[in-house]
């Protein structure tokens, strides 16, 4: 592939010909601010944040939307950048609510980063704001359009990813909205509430419903792991608090899935805390389930194990083992199976 | 997976799924409703066929990819085989088969040659109902098309014939030369999310983990050294056997670890029967579940965020599952079993679940190169014979496991029972998107906005049975019968039902046909006659 030389901030840099600057700055190592741009959907070119100078260029071009080309000289902080930067952050701070003390997305809300970043505290601009009524009415989502900053992810997630295309551009001007098609709220639309849209949406406007008032993204910790539903193998992070899952995030580094996941693995793992799970051994005694110790339980299989095997041989035994537990699990129960009852009576429900 | 382990030597998933967007140039999907059934999977095959390359769907019902498909074949139920083997006719009668690929890596052509000559367009035509236009279209564009990945799930081997369906899906992509390099290959998706590592790990009759076989002397000798034990060389019975067996009387003790095959089998009723008829059952479980009632002991699970290990999925990578809270029922289930085992008088000890797979891999050397420390950088495709291997996204390269790819030719095999005057509906099943088999209705979320069995009828038939949605009926096979409420949609044929087997209020499976397959032993899932009654 061809290469292109550059500088960026002074610093030669090379990347292949069709990288756009922003993609050219990242390989050496610069981070440019961005809000609509994501490096697995399409490039929008909406919010202008990521805009640069480069020389000989009287305007500022936005980096994630122009490609570089030989010998070209950028600067990505000088000082017209950054107050075109500010300038965009104070006009979507106009229109924004600033509850930030008790938003879901602190700590992982982009626009809250940049303003922090470039001490947008306020905004100059004294502008209408929008009273859009929160959409929770499914047990998934809650989407909040008064944070919507428009940058689209939610749209290009919904259609490049999902394939779904449930989410588009509605009205113009200050009406302007990226939301279902006639508006309606998610669970009356064609949404399969995969929540691609959630995970890539940089600010609170569209927030995981379980993780809300649960804790702010500084207190999670995520544990990495393998969906348990089904063979895809989509890793994702389980969200813990305080020993306690509260939710699902996805995170572009899993090998088979990326961001992406569907609602069985993003939202159907709060099956780990319905209240049936079983939480000590039971014996059956006259027809009834009574709890019992561990040692009761254990003490009572070995006997009619055992009992049973000796009298009626290994192959009285079978071993029903599991496509949903772990490899290791299986391996312990076909060696069990094997090595102690003596039978090769073992299989699980799956083999298709 | 019987099938593609005598075709192929190996019954795992041949290429990997990243391939689907970054190489395939055509996607063949028979009997798979990819989009429910594994949705990233189908989102990535959404993502590619916008993205240009060709996709054929086979399929009675028509699923959510048909928008996306170039070709949809909308086959009367049960007629893979001869769908497949008229493909292959059209395609050596025009001369589009891989004479190289046949001559250099295939045994066993003659023989399905002359069997595929039996199945003109025309005949094929009248047998699964797709125009012999298509026929010849598809068959040209699967042949001539260089990187085509061909997917298939439970509706192609939950059939009595589902092995044979297996084969003649090999002999299409053997006899084009679609094996072997990447944006090829056939593809087995994996219902649940270890069904391949329960494989692997040889929760199987015949085999040792790493499909080692039971009967082997020196396979058996190395195990009884590991294991300290002596081990027995007669293969074991599978899963519908236990059950016959327990029938029986011969089997009269089980164990039965987090699965619920009251629920998920077909044929329900002989199940429980059989459960019933145990001296002693033990079942190990996150929930008291249907089949749970039956035990005699239940120990507690811990679910798959309370214990650390590995899950393989159906490409072959191992990938980790880590601990994130303490186990609910106080301890993971490793150590359950190894308590349970030591307590029977054969001690287990493990400090950890790495060292139960190092013991493992110590044994299977197709996983020989699999370890915890290599699993915390990456996660590892199977072949990976050593700890320098860097694993194998598809398999096949050059030459197949077995040496030779084997032709099997298959002649089509009618399902075990079809509607007639009494019992005139076909009933056919499948997975939805909200639910996986047993675990997601337990979810309060997923419950609570798919909280019921919806069975579909085509508006032909609602109409004719006066049915509305949402309305609810009665309806009956030879085996049991199920209270469903209805939905009206042209997703399936009429004279077709369409029914999940999430729900325990609407169990599907004791409608379902106990007809099975005769080499693997799967149950006919698909497909049952059935009556409605308008409650
Ligand atoms: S909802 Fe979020 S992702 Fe969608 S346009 Fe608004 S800010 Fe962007
Ligand atoms: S949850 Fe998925 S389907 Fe629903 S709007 Fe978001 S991206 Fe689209
Ligand atoms: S997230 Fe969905 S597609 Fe991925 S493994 Fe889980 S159930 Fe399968
Ligand atoms: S990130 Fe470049 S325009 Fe938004």
């Amino acid at each position: 592939m061809d290469r292109v030389k550059l500088t960026i901030n002074g610093k030669e840099v090379e990347a292949p010909a069709g990288s756009t600057i922003l993609q050219a700055a990242e390989m050496a190592g610069i981070e440019i601010p961005r809000l609509c741009y994501d490096p697995h959907l399409s490039s929008l070119g909406a919010c202008r944040l990521c805009v640069v100078e480069v020389k000989g260029n009287r305007l500022l071009p936005a980096s994630c939307v122009t490609p570089v080309t030989n010998g070209m000289e950028v600067e990505t902080e000088t000082d017209a950048v950054v107050q075109a930067r500010k300038t965009i952050l104070e006009l979507l701070v106009a229109n924004h609510p600033l509850d930030c003390m008790t938003c879901d997305k602190m700590g992982a809300c982009k626009l809250a980063d940049y303003c922090y970043k470039y001490e947008v505290k306020d905004s100059p601009f004294v502008g209408e704001r929008h009273h859009y009524p929160l959409d929770d009415s499914n047990p998934f989502i809650i989407r909040d359009m008064n944070k919507c900053i428009l940058c689209g992810a939610c749209v290009r997630a919904c259609e490049e990813m999902t394939g779904q295309d449930n989410l588009s551009y509605l009205y113009r001007g200050f009406d302007r909205k990226a939301t279902t098609a006639a508006d309606v709220p998610y669970i009356e639309s064609d949404c399969v509430f995969c929540g691609q849209c959630v995970a890539v949406c940089p600010t609170g406007a569209l927030v995981e419903k379980s993780m809300s008032g649960k804790a702010r993204r500084w207190d999670i910790d995520r544990v990495r792991t393998t969906c348990p539903f089904c063979g895809t193998g989509c890793n994702f992070d389980l969200a813990v608090k305080d020993g306690k899952v509260i939710g699902v995030l996805s995170t572009p580094e899993a090998p088979v899935n990326g961001q992406m996941l569907c609602v069985k693995g993003r939202f159907g793992w709060d099956f780990i805390y319905n209240e049936k799970r079983l939480t000590a051994p039971l014996i059956k005694k006259n027809g009834q389930f009574v709890e019992a110790s561990w040692d009761e339980a254990y003490d009572l299989i070995a006997e009619k194990f055992n009992a049973i095997r000796d009298q009626y041989g290994p192959d009285s035994f079978a071993a029903l083992s599991s496509a949903r537990c772990t490899n290791e699990e299986n391996y312990l129960v076909q060696k069990l199976t094997r090595a102690h009852m003596g039978s090769n009576n073992v299989d699980h429900c799956a083999r298709t | 997976m019987a099938g593609l382990a005598t075709t192929f030597g190996s019954g795992a998933m041949t290429n990997p799924i990243y391939e689907i967007t970054e190489e395939a140039e055509l996607m063949l999907l028979i009997g798979t409703n990819a989009t429910e059934a594994h949705p990233i999977i189908g989102y990535k095959m959404r993502q590619a066929a916008r993205n240009g390359a060709k996709m054929i769907v086979c399929d009675p019902r028509r699923i959510d990819l048909v928008d996306e498909a170039d070709y949809w074949l909308q086959i009367k139920p049960g007629t893979d085989i001869p769908l497949l083997n008229g493909l292959m006719h059209i395609i050596i009668k025009e001369g589009l088969e891989d004479k190289q690929f046949i001559a250099e890596r295939t045994e066993n052509y003659e023989e399905l040659k002359a069997v595929v000559e039996n199945y003109p367009p025309e005949k094929v035509s009248e047998m699964t109902g797709v125009s012999v236009e298509d026929l010849y279209a598809v068959a040209r564009l699967y042949a001539t098309t260089d990187k085509a990945m061909i997917f298939y799930t439970l509706g192609i081997t939950e059939h009595i014939c589902g092995t044979r369906n297996v084969m003649s899906i090999a002999n299409l992509a053997m006899l084009t030369g679609h094996l072997g390099r990447p944006g090829t290959g056939v593809c087995p998706m994996r219902g649940q999310n270890n069904v391949q590592g329960a494989c692997d790990m040889g929760a199987l009759p015949n085999v040792y983990p790493g499909y080692q076989a039971v009967t082997n002397p020196d396979i058996q000798q190395k195990f009884e050294k590991a294991w300290g034990k002596e081990l027995p060389n007669k293969v074991g019975l599978k899963i519908p056997e236990m059950f016959e067996a327990a029938h029986e009387g011969k089997v009269k003790a089980m164990y039965i670890l987090g699965e619920n095959p009251v629920l998920t089998d077909p044929n329900a009723n002989h199940i429980k029967a059989a459960l019933e008829h145990l001296d002693f059952l033990v079942v190990q479980e996150l929930f008291l579940t249907e089949t749970a009632e039956f035990a005699d002991v239940v120990l507690p699970a811990a679910s798959f965020a309370e214990c650390n290990g590995t899950f393989t999925n159906t490409e072959r990578r191992v990938q980790r599952v880590r601990q994130a809270i303490e186990p609910i029922p106080g301890q993971p289930n490793w150590i359950t079993i190894c308590q349970m085992a030591t307590r029977m008088g054969y001690p287990m000890s493990y400090e950890h679940p790495s060292e139960i797979w190092d013991e493992m891999s110590s044994l299977a050397p197709s996983m020989a190169g699999v370890n915890y420390d290599r699993l915390e950088k990456s996660s590892l495709q199977w072949p990976c014979p050593t700890v320098e291997h860097p694993g194998t996204p598809f398999l096949h390269s050059g030459k197949f496991t077995r040496g030779l790819g084997l032709f099997q030719p298959a002649d089509h095999v009618p399902p075990a029972e079809m509607p007639d005057k009494e019992y005139p509906f076909l009933l056919s099943t499948g997975r939805i998107l909200y639910h996986y088999n047993v675990t997601t209705p337990y979810s309060p979320g997923i419950a609570s906005v798919w909280d019921k069995e919806l069975a579909e009828f085509h508006p032909l038939d609602a109409e004719k049975l006066g049915l509305k949605e949402d309305s609810k009926v009665k309806i009956t096979s030879r085996r049991g019968e199920v209270i469903s409420a209805v939905k009206i949609t042209e997703r399936v044929q009429p004279g077709m039902i369409w029914m999940s087997f999430h729900y325990a209020e609407t169990p599907t499976n004791e409608l379902t046909s106990d007809g099975l397959d005769p080499i693997t032993g799967t149950g006919e899932y698909k497909v049952a006659a059935v009556k409605v009654e308008k409650l």
